[in-house]
C-alpha cells in the first residue's frame, strides 16, 4: 500500500512536469490553431540553454530561469516573426493553415539537426548538480526533491500565465485573438504581433520546463522526441488550448505511467495511456477540462 | 472637407463584385443611414471602410487622410470603429473584459477607466453584467456589450452594422434610443439597417444601395416620404 502512495506523489510530481513541458504546446495552439510540430525541439533548445547556462556560470541550476527565460522567450518571437509569420500571412483567409504544421515540422528537423552538427550526439548531464540524487524522507517513503521543485515551478507557471491572460491588456489582447481573430483587429489589435507574443511565451513556458528538468534529466538533441508525443497526448487529454488542462492531463499520464507498473508489467502503461486518448477523443474531443466552445 | 469621404470605390469576394463606384459622404456629427435589401452590399461597404476588406479601385479619406490602404488595427486607432454584424463579441470572455479589449487601440488607452464609466452610464445594464460571460447574455444584451466595446475605442465615427438585427420590437427600441444618444454625444454615426422606418427617423440623411450601387440619397425625412422606398422598404 505505501509503495502506491509513493508511486503516486511521484506520478503527480513527474506528471506535473509533463504538463509544464505541454503548457507552451497549448498556449500556441489555442492563439495560432495550429499544432507546433517543433515543440519538442524549443525543449530541446530550452535544455541545451539551461545546460550551458549553468556550466558556463556555475549557478545553481534553478537559477538558469533568468537567463533562459528571456533567450526562450526571443527565439520564440523571432521564429515565429521571420519563419511562420509569412505563411500566415500568405494564407490569410485560412482559418487553420496546414501549411503551417508542415513548417513547423521542418523546424524540428533543423533544429535537432543543427544541434546534432554543434554539439554531437552524446548525452550530457549537469557535472556540479547540487540536487543530484537528493531525496525527501517522508517516513518510510522517498521523494525526488528535483521532481518536487518541478512541481511548484510548474504550479507556479500556471498560475503566472492565468494571471497574464486574465488581469493585463496584452493576455486580454491574447485571449480576443484567440477567440475571432478579425473582431480583435476591429478592437486594433495586430493579430501577428500577437502570434509573435504567444509564441515567445509558448517558448518561454518551454524553457521554464526545460529547467525543471535539466537537474535529473538527460540532454541530447533528440530529447524533445520523448516529450513531444506525450505533449500532443497530454494537451488532447486536457483539452487544446486550456493550461489547466495541460497541467491535470500530464498528471493523469504521470500517474498512470508511475502507479501502473504496480499492477502490470510496466509497457503496459503505455497501452492504458494511448487508449484513454484514444476514448477521450471518442467521447469529448474537446478534452476533459476543455471548452465546448469551438474556438 | 467631411470626415468619411468615399470615392468611387469597387471591392469583391473573390470574382464577385459586390460594390460597384460606389461614393459617400459623412459630415462630422451627422447620422447617417444606409439601407437596402439582403445582398445590397451594405455590410460589405462598412468592412471596405474599416480595413477587412480592402477596395480594389477608389479611394477613402478620414479627416482627409487616405485610410483604404490601411490595415484594421490601424483605421481603428484613427477613430473609425466598426461594430460588425452578428455582434462579434468574445464569448468566453466577461462583459468587462470584453469592454476593456474594446480600449486597447492607443488612443483609447490612456483613458480606459473614465470611459469605461462612461459606457457604464450609458449602458447601466453592463454594469449589473459585468462578470457575466459574453456567451450566456441574451441578444438584446449581447448588442449592448457590442456598442460598449465599439464606445470604448473612443470613435470619432461609430459604424453600426445592423444593430436590430434579430431583436424583440422592444428591444430594438432600446438600442435605437442608445444611437441616438450616442449621436447626441457628439458622436458621428454611420449605420447599416434593415428596419428603414427607424433608422430614418433618427438619421440626418440616408443612402440607398442596391446590387451594390447608392441609387438614391437625400435627407432622411425626404427619403422616408418617398414613393419608391416605402414601396420597396417600408410595404406601404
Amino acid at each position: 500500500m505505501l509503495y502506491v502512495i509513493e508511486d503516486m506523489i511521484n506520478g503527480i510530481l513527474m506528471g506535473s512536469i509533463y504538463g509544464l513541458t505541454a503548457m507552451g504546446l497549448t498556449i500556441i495552439f489555442g492563439v495560432l490553431k495550429v499544432i507546433n510540430f517543433a515543440h519538442g525541439s524549443l525543449l530541446m533548445v530550452g535544455m541545451y540553454a539551461a545546460y550551458w547556462a549553468i556550466t558556463l556560470t556555475g549557478v545553481h541550476p534553478y537559477l538558469a530561469l533568468a537567463i533562459v527565460i528571456p533567450v526562450m522567450f526571443a527565439f520564440g518571437y523571432a521564429l515565429q516573426n521571420i519563419v511562420i509569420k509569412p505563411i500566415f500571412i500568405a494564407e490569410k483567409n485560412v482559418r487553420e493553415p496546414i501549411t503551417v504544421i508542415i513548417v513547423t515540422t521542418g523546424i524540428w528537423y533543423i533544429l535537432d539537426n543543427l544541434t546534432l552538427l554543434v554539439f554531437g550526439p552524446q548525452y550530457r548531464s549537469l557535472t556540479a548538480n547540487p540536487l543530484q540524487g537528493q531525496m525527501f524522507e517522508l517516513g518510510s517513503m522517498f521523494v525526488s526533491a528535483p521532481k518536487f521543485y518541478g512541481f511548484i515551478i510548474a504550479l507556479v507557471t500556471a498560475a503566472a500565465i492565468h494571471l497574464f491572460m486574465q488581469k493585463t491588456i496584452m493576455g486580454r489582447a491574447i485571449r480576443a485573438t484567440s477567440m475571432d481573430r478579425e473582431a480583435a483587429s476591429l478592437m486594433g489589435i495586430n493579430q501577428y504581433r500577437i502570434y509573435n507574443v504567444a509564441f515567445g511565451i509558448g517558448a518561454a513556458t518551454t524553457g521554464i520546463a526545460a529547467v525543471a528538468l535539466i537537474p535529473f534529466n538527460n540532454v541530447f538533441p533528440t530529447v524533445g522526441v520523448l516529450f513531444d508525443i506525450k505533449g500532443f497526448i497530454i494537451v488532447v487529454l486536457g483539452g487544446l488550448g486550456s493550461i489547466s488542462g495541460a497541467l491535470l492531463g500530464g498528471i493523469i499520464v504521470g500517474l498512470i505511467e508511475s502507479v501502473g507498473p504496480q499492477f502490470m508489467t510496466a509497457t503496459w502503461t503505455e497501452a492504458i495511456v494511448y487508449g484513454l486518448f484514444l476514448i477521450v477523443l471518442f467521447v469529448k474531443p474537446s478534452g476533459l477540462f476543455g471548452q465546448k466552445h469551438d474556438w | 472637407m467631411s470626415l468619411l469621404e468615399i470615392e468611387k470605390i469597387d471591392a469583391s469576394y473573390g470574382d464577385v463584385q459586390v460594390i460597384f463606384e460606389l461614393s459617400l459622404k459623412v459630415e462630422k456629427k451627422e447620422v447617417v443611414s444606409i439601407i437596402g435589401g439582403n445582398g445590397a452590399g451594405k455590410s460589405s461597404l462598412l468592412r471596405v471602410i474599416s480595413g477587412l476588406m480592402k477596395p480594389s479601385a477608389g479611394r477613402i479619406t478620414f479627416e482627409g487622410r487616405a485610410i483604404h490602404t490601411e490595415p484594421p488595427e490601424n483605421i481603428v486607432t484613427h477613430g473609425v470603429v466598426h461594430v460588425p454584424e452578428g455582434r462579434r463579441l468574445f464569448p468566453l470572455m466577461s462583459v468587462k473584459d470584453n469592454l476593456l479589449v474594446g480600449a486597447y487601440n492607443s488612443r483609447a488607452r490612456g483613458e480606459t477607466d473614465k470611459t469605461l464609466a462612461e459606457v457604464y452610464e450609458l449602458l447601466p445594464r453592463l454594469a449589473e453584467r459585468e462578470n457575466q460571460l459574453a456567451m450566456t447574455l441574451s441578444g438584446g444584451e449581447q448588442q449592448m456589450v457590442a456598442i460598449g466595446r465599439g464606445l470604448m475605442a473612443k470613435p470619432q465615427l461609430l459604424m453600426l452594422d445592423e444593430p436590430s438585427l434579430g431583436l424583440a420590437p422592444i428591444l430594438i427600441r432600446d438600442i435605437f434610443k442608445t444611437v441616438r444618444q450616442i449621436a447626441d454625444h457628439g458622436i458621428t454615426v454611420l449605420m447599416v439597417e434593415q428596419d428603414v422606418r427607424h433608422s430614418l427617423s433618427l438619421s440626418d440623411r440616408g443612402y440607398v444601395l442596391e446590387h451594390g450601387r447608392v441609387v438614391m440619397e437625400g435627407k432622411a425625412d425626404v427619403l422616408i416620404d418617398d414613393p419608391h422606398i416605402k414601396k420597396a422598404y417600408l410595404g406601404i
